[in-house]
């Protein structure tokens, strides 16, 4: 892939449908995925319930990011100037292997060999950890899900909750696998089992790390602020015990004001987990001050385009106003499914299906925008509103242009248009075809085989015409009198 | 130009260039400088517009709803002895880790002589520590802590329970008041290095949906409401 790497190096997006096949017949996938439905999708109901005021706020919530996106060199600079001004510094890295080289430097300036990582989806998309690790630098992913897949060896399958895929045997198996030192036999036959001996192994890791390096919810011009939401704490760990602070951001997540911050804030936590708020929310500002006696000596912010730009001045605007909260995969039949591996890409779901051929170009990607039924849930539930099915149509609509879809669908296509332009044509071939699938179906009234059609055909029958055509039955019934 | 410089250049470039601009446009710099200094509200939850009494009581129920345990301390005495007795009930030592905060110091310990003390950032093996929140929104139970010698922010993520002593007076409806607060407090367009929102004990659902508490942070929050 050209700019997007990190997990998603070994699966191909191109391998989408057979990763969908195989994620259907994986019977403890199926199991783990009924969490999605079980938890997110009536959590967030409930709290958007709990708060009249939630559809306004959404409206604000995307002229906030409109706004911003529109003037986003200047408050890129505003909040460049603020950050420097409390003694921090901010690397601006236009690639994702800048962004890479930069936080290696900086690692490597503070002589460090133990990195502590809050979740990050910015640090996937640019493969920091292979990065930092091939320098002999030994990263430690402590947001629980993150550090479930980083000793699996796998890339997160859900943008919030990265091990949905997994049931709680899963884990248990790696954790008696990867979590050396410990006694043989112990039980870890319970979620709390499991997450009391994280919490031992990772805390060993926060009071040794050197560097701690998180991402951001939100970047606030008016104070240079990094903002973290968190559940567990993990990020406030990373990113108050080591000599360093490492913030990676990319460039739409700025927004001007503590206010806009506020709005933005009430929608996230709503929409994603379906909380009111999450347990911790950090605004994080510059180093230590003098008279601290606690927090970062050194403070960095790695501001990533990769990408991002090109998607600014294109049809793809809407997607930068993205705030990463998880409901439309959430909501999407199609994860629900067969959850976010299948995908092949780091971002999976609708979301991905717009952002991925955007950060890697669609002829990495060609399957996503293809990848949904188009039922619409995506966009009603985005908190900034983002025409998620149409951007999917555009992706459709370009990879189409390039003019190298397989040869039987643009000859088929064609022939399609050719007649549809025609309506005497088209009305008389109908009037030959519909009666003819209908003798050729017989009384079942559907194929269980068609030629070209055994994708569709291999686990369902095709219903056939009924013998008339659309027109021939409206003539009919309107001269019955039946309208 | 070095690198830093190049690259820089090179992402602003990019940016003007997809959004058809000039750096140098005076509306359009006019129009980022006004929104900065105006900071202007969205809208604010009704429910984050209550009278003082009633937001007292949303921060309770919110709080509690998010698994802290809360106290309301009419006098400071019972504020000390609601501290003591949190550590008592949970059968945990009878020792706290705090920070230089003037307001916590003046409290009337003598009324809890047991309680053994230790200052400053907190450390691997505190058990139990004591912050004071400068504000807190009633909208959804978030007690705002600032970093600084007065309370450290290891006494929030380190020890397995945290204590948070809020005054009634500085409970206020909605984010934007307190931040409001914080403006009056550390000046306008800035913040001290590290603002929390708190808004129970630490948890995660990451398997399997299950809440578990004291993921990384404290299993246990307590909050005492003073006034």
């Amino acid at each position: 892939m050209s700019r997007m790497s990190g997990g998603s190096d070994d699966a191909s997006p191109q391998s989408f449908k057979e990763g969908a096949s195989r994620a259907l017949a994986d019977a403890k996938l199926q199991r783990a995925l009924l969490n999605v439905k079980r938890g997110f999708i009536a959590k967030r109901a409930l709290a958007k319930s709990k708060l009249p005021e939630f559809d306004q706020l959404r409206d604000e919530g995307r002229a906030i990011k409109d706004h911003t996106l529109a003037h986003l060199d200047l408050y890129l600079e505003a909040y460049e100037r603020k950050v420097i001004g409390c003694g921090g510094s901010v690397h601006f890295a236009p690639s994702a292997a800048d962004a890479r080289d930069i936080v290696l430097r900086l690692c490597q300036d503070a002589g460090a060999h133990l990195v502590t990582k809050g979740k990050s989806m910015v640090s996937e998309e640019i493969g920091l950890n292979p990065h930092l690790e091939a320098a002999g630098v030994e990263v430690a992913e402590t947001d629980l899900g993150e550090h479930i897949i980083q000793i699996r060896g796998e890339g997160p399958s859900h943008i919030i909750a990265p091990v949905i895929h997994l049931n709680k045997e899963d884990i248990a198996e790696d954790f008696a696998r990867a979590h050396r030192g410990l006694p043989q036999g112990r039980s870890l036959a319970t979620v709390q089992d499991l997450v009391a001996e994280a919490r031992a192994v990772l805390r060993e890791k926060f009071l040794g790390a050197d560097v701690g390096i998180t991402g951001a919810n939100l970047l606030i011009a008016e104070t240079g602020s990094s903002v973290i939401v968190t559940n567990e704490g993990n990020g406030d760990l990373t990113q108050t015990l080591p000599r360093m602070h490492i913030v990676i951001a990319s460039i739409e997540k700025i927004v001007p004001t503590l206010e806009d911050a506020c709005t933005i804030l009430r929608l996230l936590a709503r929409s994603g987990t379906g909380q009111e708020i999450t347990t911790y929310t950090t605004f994080a500002t510059g180093p230590a001050r003098a008279g601290d006696s606690d927090g970062p000596r050194q403070y960095h912010v790695v501001l990533l385009d990769n990408g991002r730009s090109e998607m600014l001045g294109s049809e793809f605007r809407d997607m930068l106003r993205c705030i990463r909260c998880g409901a439309c995969l959430n909501h999407c039949p199609v994860y629900g499914a067969i959850g976010g591996h299948a995908y092949g890409s780091l971002y999976p779901g609708p979301m991905g299906a717009v952002l991925t051929p955007a950060l890697a170009g669609i002829d990495h990607a060609r399957d996503l925008p293809s990848a949904s039924s188009f039922c619409g849930r995506c966009e009603e539930v985005c908190p900034m509103a983002i025409p998620l099915p149409s951007l999917m149509r555009k992706w459709r609509e370009r990879d189409f242009e390039r003019g190298d879809p397989p040869l039987a669908q643009r000859l088929a296509l064609k022939l399609w248009a050719f007649a549809a332009k025609r309506p005497r044509l088209y009305h008389g071939l109908g009037g030959v075809v519909a009666p003819l699938l209908a003798r050729l179906a017989g009384a079942q009234g559907r194929f269980r085989s068609l030629p070209f059609a055994g994708a569709w055909t291999g686990t369902r029958d095709l219903p056939a015409p009924e013998g008339k055509t659309f027109h021939e039955l409206y003539r009919e019934k309107t001269r019955s009198g039946m309208r | 130009m070095s690198t830093l410089d190049q690259d820089r250049a090179t992402v602003l470039s990019r940016i003007r260039i997809a959004l058809g601009v000039t750096g140098a446009d005076g509306a359009r710099e006019a129009a980022v400088a006004d929104r900065l200094r105006r900071h202007p509200r969205g809208t604010i939850p009704a429910r984050g517009l209550q009278s003082a009494e009633a937001g007292i009581a949303l921060l309770e129920a919110m709080l509690a709803s998010q698994g802290a345990e809360v106290t309301r301390a009419r006098t400071p005495e019972v504020a000390v002895r609601a501290i003591a007795d949190t550590l008592r009930v949970h059968e945990l030592p009878l020792r706290l880790r705090m920070g230089n905060d003037p307001l916590l110091h003046a409290l009337p310990w003598d009324a809890a002589l047991e309680l053994e003390w230790r200052f400053g950032a907190a450390e691997a093996e505190d058990r139990a520590a004591l912050s004071r929140a400068v504000a807190a929104a009633a909208e959804t139970g978030s007690l705002f802590l600032v970093s600084g010698g007065d309370n450290p922010t290891t006494l929030a993520f380190l020890p397995e329970t945290h204590i948070i002593l809020i005054r009634a007076g500085d409970i206020v409806g909605c984010y934007e008041e307190a931040f409001d607060r914080l403006r009056t407090a550390f000046g306008v367009g800035t913040l001290p290095r590290a603002v929390t929102m708190i808004s129970g004990p630490s948890r995660t659902a990451d398997i399997e949906q299950i809440i578990v508490r004291g993921a990384h942070g404290p299993k246990r929050l307590h909050v005492v409401v003073l006034g």
